[in-house]
């Protein structure tokens, strides 16, 4: 599970270089919003260079490739398939799209002998979408769901907010398909990069719904969403304890027991593992001055 | 006049113009001269060896771009002028 | 003769040994000037010449509180162009982009000789060039109240610009249409000079807070305008809004306070730029959230160290420099904001000086080596773009020195294996954070062992230059340098290095 995407805009040399010290979980190296049709075929060279100058990435990385409704996908996808990614975030997915995105990823893996086979990560943005969260979630090599809100708001007609009530039912709806499949449920990012409060605020919310991990537009966005998303000191201590308790109980051959005036079972002990897992994923857990 | 262009004057970026000649030249100017120069004259060969291609010149104007950034400009430079001579 | 840290030094002059030797020396003082009772008022700077008969071969000394917006020393050297005098010694504590008339001066040897802590602009490159026909003298702050208290710095006349100035000669920075807080600078030269001049704008019956003693001043002048407030508070004194700078200033705050710097008390100093400057603004983020309270800042300050103070979040902040009006409205309203000297701030004699007292200090580099010393005095062709300031004088006193930069400015790599200029030794720098890893000086073993089970990237100098130069690619060597053209002076007075002629 990740915390964090963050998006690089495909044609900033100066941005990419530096794309994967911000501490993010995986970068969107990003072929659409980002750059102008003009710069397309400049962008695609570039990610395609970086990508071949790289040896190897400490984190996940992903290419928003241009929509299937546009003339440019397919040579994006022909410029940077390899190993040195991790997978392909589609924007406007639709059932239909992810098929046809497949056709071309199987036959770009066996003609490369490429080693990996490429996740996708749909972006959510348009009613349809919403609709058939379900179903995306559900294909084959879907390693998570992006909700794009700002292309939502157009297809829905409504405000965006930086309360966010307008998306509660996609956050919600999206939050429970991926965790029914296990895959990663990916908040829309938060656009005034300025407002550290309001993302603060944001992330909560989506947290709250149920998604583990939102998409950043800044680098400096990074530290507060990881904030929200990782497991907090308190919970770290809480898990620490509850597992340090079990081991005991199961020491002296109890079932159940109680910490804190709390009876503790089995479904709170893997909360407790789940918990210091992502601590130590993280690096979370507290340094041991001794 | 045919031409491909591909770039910005950024930090950390280089902007490369190409053009048809009669043979190879490469002219590099860099904020990093004094340290780099040799070396983005290098890649810019490289690349052309590699594409096979020996009539053009090439000039670049280099705010401190790395090699592969190099290597990109001057790929999407020469596309852009392949795709004017079509 | 090379000195302890390998470097060609003059065999007439003392090397550098060790950041320490000072201690097993004495203070030397020579006499402070003569009191005087009714100080002169002149009424132009051509005035001062006549009065004093500046002449060929003289030391002149100035101070640089008002920064990118002074007219007194331009003026000055105005008035030697004019007059033809040569084969002089100007000493202003720094020089600024804004006193390009020094060129001519070099080039047409009216000064021979330059004695500074910072040379930033148009008057670094005829030295660079070699027309200099003496040496530059680059000294730290604390080194240059050691030069003059010492005598190793004579001077004949020190001409002060001074915001406003009484009667009485008494001078203050905070009032007057060029006010510029603090006048730390300008302390030893006022005491130790054989004259003392004072130029001013503003003259008033009685100044409300005395910054400069008028017991030492022998004359005041006055002009129409001493120079330009806008250049006076300019510089760095904004926070980076680059991401990675922003990155490594979190990185640098988190170690500090992983290695148990940042607990109840401690005390701070950043430099002016904008990393350092991130590093202060993430350090106060963490000592407000987790309710940490120090004890003081100090160093040039400005309106991120004046709310720490407002704030509470220190008792006190020890000024030698404003760069900002929110530092000189601080320091004339808020009686813990409190005016220090450069001697008081960072000579090596001084019995206490406020450099001892930091917790930590985080500075810039233009270039770091693998023993960790520090230039930040020329680029990596070895051109003139600045020098120590309190550097090297920070870097010895606190018990952290930390170093914040890129790895890499446009592509050439940060870390060198030699510096191309010594401006801070290694043993005094303990830390260098940049956006890929944190590096500790292996003399600090303590720190090694504090952090080793530390989620942040740790790892050795040459690892990072390794990585640097995977990125970046080896940078070819640059041209053999011509005749020496200046010295690095440490804080004791030693060598530490020579500046070159550059092609």
């Amino acid at each position: 599970m990740i915390r964090s995407m963050l998006f690089i805009p495909g044609n900033n040399p100066a941005m990419l270089q530096n794309a994967d010290i911000f501490g993010a979980d995986a970068v969107i190296l990003d072929l659409e919003d980002a750059v102008s049709p003009q710069e397309k075929d400049a962008a695609r060279a570039l990610v395609k260079a970086y990508l071949e100058s790289v040896s190897h990435q400490a984190i996940k990385v992903y290419i928003r490739i241009n929509g299937l409704d546009t003339e440019f996908y397919e040579r994006d996808l022909h410029s940077v398939v390899s190993d040195q990614i991790d997978g392909i975030v589609l924007p406007k997915a639709r059932v239909g799209d992810i098929e046809k995105l497949l056709t071309i990823l199987y036959k770009i893996e066996s003609e490369t002998h490429m080693k990996k086979t490429m996740g996708i990560i749909p972006i959510v943005e348009s009613a349809k979408s919403v609709l058939e969260i379900e179903k995306l979630a559900a294909l084959s090599r879907i390693q998570g769901m992006l909700l794009g809100a700002e292309d939502l708001s157009a297809d829905m007609e409504f405000e965006r907010t930086k309360i966010g009530t307008e998306i509660d039912y996609p956050r919600a709806k999206l939050a429970f398909a991926c965790k029914a499949y296990k895959i990663d449920a990916i908040d829309t990012p938060f656009t005034d990069t300025n407002d550290v409060n309001g993302l603060i605020a944001d992330c909560q919310k989506a947290l709250n719904l149920g998604l583990n991990a939102k998409a950043a537009i800044h680098p400096n966005q990074i530290e507060t969403i990881h904030d929200v998303f990782s497991p907090s000191p308190k919970r770290i201590e809480w898990a620490q304890r509850v597992l340090l308790a079990a081991k005991k109980a199961n020491e002296q051959g109890l079932g159940v027991f109680s910490l804190d005036g709390k009876m503790i079972d089995k479904p709170i002990i893997e909360r407790a593992t789940k918990i210091i897992d992502a601590a130590k994923k993280y690096r979370l857990l507290p340094v041991d001055h001794a | 006049m045919i031409s491909g262009m591909a770039g910005t004057l950024e930090s950390n970026d280089t902007m490369i113009t190409v053009t048809p000649a009669e043979k190879m030249s490469i002219e590099v100017t860099s904020v990093v001269d004094a340290f780099y120069h040799d070396q983005i004259v290098k890649v810019i060969y490289d690349t052309l060896l590699e594409q096979k291609i020996t009539n053009i010149s090439v000039t670049c104007q280099d705010k401190g771009a790395l090699d592969y950034t190099i290597r990109a400009r001057l790929l999407t430079a020469i596309s852009r002028m392949e795709e004017q001579d079509d | 003769m090379l000195n302890s840290l390998g470097r060609v030094v003059p065999d007439t002059l003392r090397g550098y040994t060790s950041a320490t030797a000072y201690q097993s020396k004495n203070r030397i003082l020579i006499p402070e000037k003569a009191v005087v009772t009714k100080p002169l008022f002149l009424d132009s700077i051509s005035a001062i010449f006549d009065e004093y008969h500046i002449s060929d071969g003289m030391t002149l000394s100035f101070h640089h509180h008002l920064r990118n917006g002074d007219g007194v020393l331009n003026a000055v050297c105005q008035e030697i162009k004019t007059r033809g005098i040569k084969h002089l010694t100007i000493a202003p504590s720094s020089i600024f982009p804004n006193n390009a008339i020094i060129v001519d001066l070099i080039i047409a040897g009216n000064i021979t000789n330059i004695r500074t802590n910072y040379i930033n602009g148009p008057a670094a490159r005829p030295i660079d060039d070699g027309k200099l026909q003496g040496l530059l003298l680059m000294d730290t702050h604390g080194g240059r109240a050691r030069a003059i208290e010492s005598g190793d710095l004579p001077i004949d006349i020190a001409i002060l610009a001074c915001p406003t100035v009484d009667r009485n000669g008494n001078g203050s920075g905070t009032e007057g249409l060029s006010a510029c807080g603090t006048l730390g600078y300008a302390q030893s030269d006022l005491r130790y000079a054989k004259k003392v001049i004072l130029v001013t704008d503003t003259i008033v019956d009685k100044v409300k807070q005395i910054d400069l003693d008028g017991k030492y001043v022998d004359a005041i002048v006055q002009i129409d305008s001493i120079g330009d407030p806008e250049g006076i508070v300019s510089g760095t004194t904004k926070i980076t809004k680059d991401p990675v700078g922003l990155k490594i200033a979190r990185d640098a705050a988190d170690f500090l306070y992983q290695a148990g710097v940042i607990k109840p008390g401690f005390s701070m100093q950043t430099g002016a730029g904008g990393t350092s400057l991130a590093v202060a603004a993430a350090v106060r983020k963490m000592m407000i959230t987790k309710q940490i309270h120090g004890s003081f800042a100090s160093g040039g300050t400005n309106g991120y160290y004046t709310d720490l103070l407002k704030e509470g979040w220190v008792d006190n902040l020890y000024d030698v420099q404003c760069f900002d009006l929110e530092a000189v409205r601080s320091y004339r309203d808020n009686s813990h904001h409190i005016a220090i000297s450069a001697s008081k701030y960072g000579n090596p004699y001084e019995p206490n000086p406020v450099v001892n007292n930091l917790s930590f200090v985080a500075l810039g580099a233009t270039e770091i080596d693998l023993d960790f010393n520090v230039n930040v005095t020329t680029d990596s062709l070895g051109r003139l773009i600045g020098g120590s300031g309190g550097h090297a004088d920070t870097a010895h006193g606190a018990d952290i020195t930390i170093i914040t930069t890129t790895l890499a400015k446009a592509r050439l790599p940060i870390i060198k294996e030699h510096v191309t200029t010594i401006t801070t030794p290694g043993e005094d720098v303990d830390v260098l954070v940049t956006e890929r890893g944190i590096a500790i000086n292996p003399r600090r073993v303590d720190l090694l062992e504090k952090m080793k089970n530390s989620n942040l990237t740790i790892m050795t100098i040459s690892e990072l230059m390794a990585i640097s130069h995977q990125i970046s690619g080896i940078p070819a060597a640059i041209k053999e340098p011509g005749k020496v053209t200046g010295l690095i002076v440490y804080r004791d007075g030693t060598i530490l290095d020579q500046l070159y002629q550059r092609f």
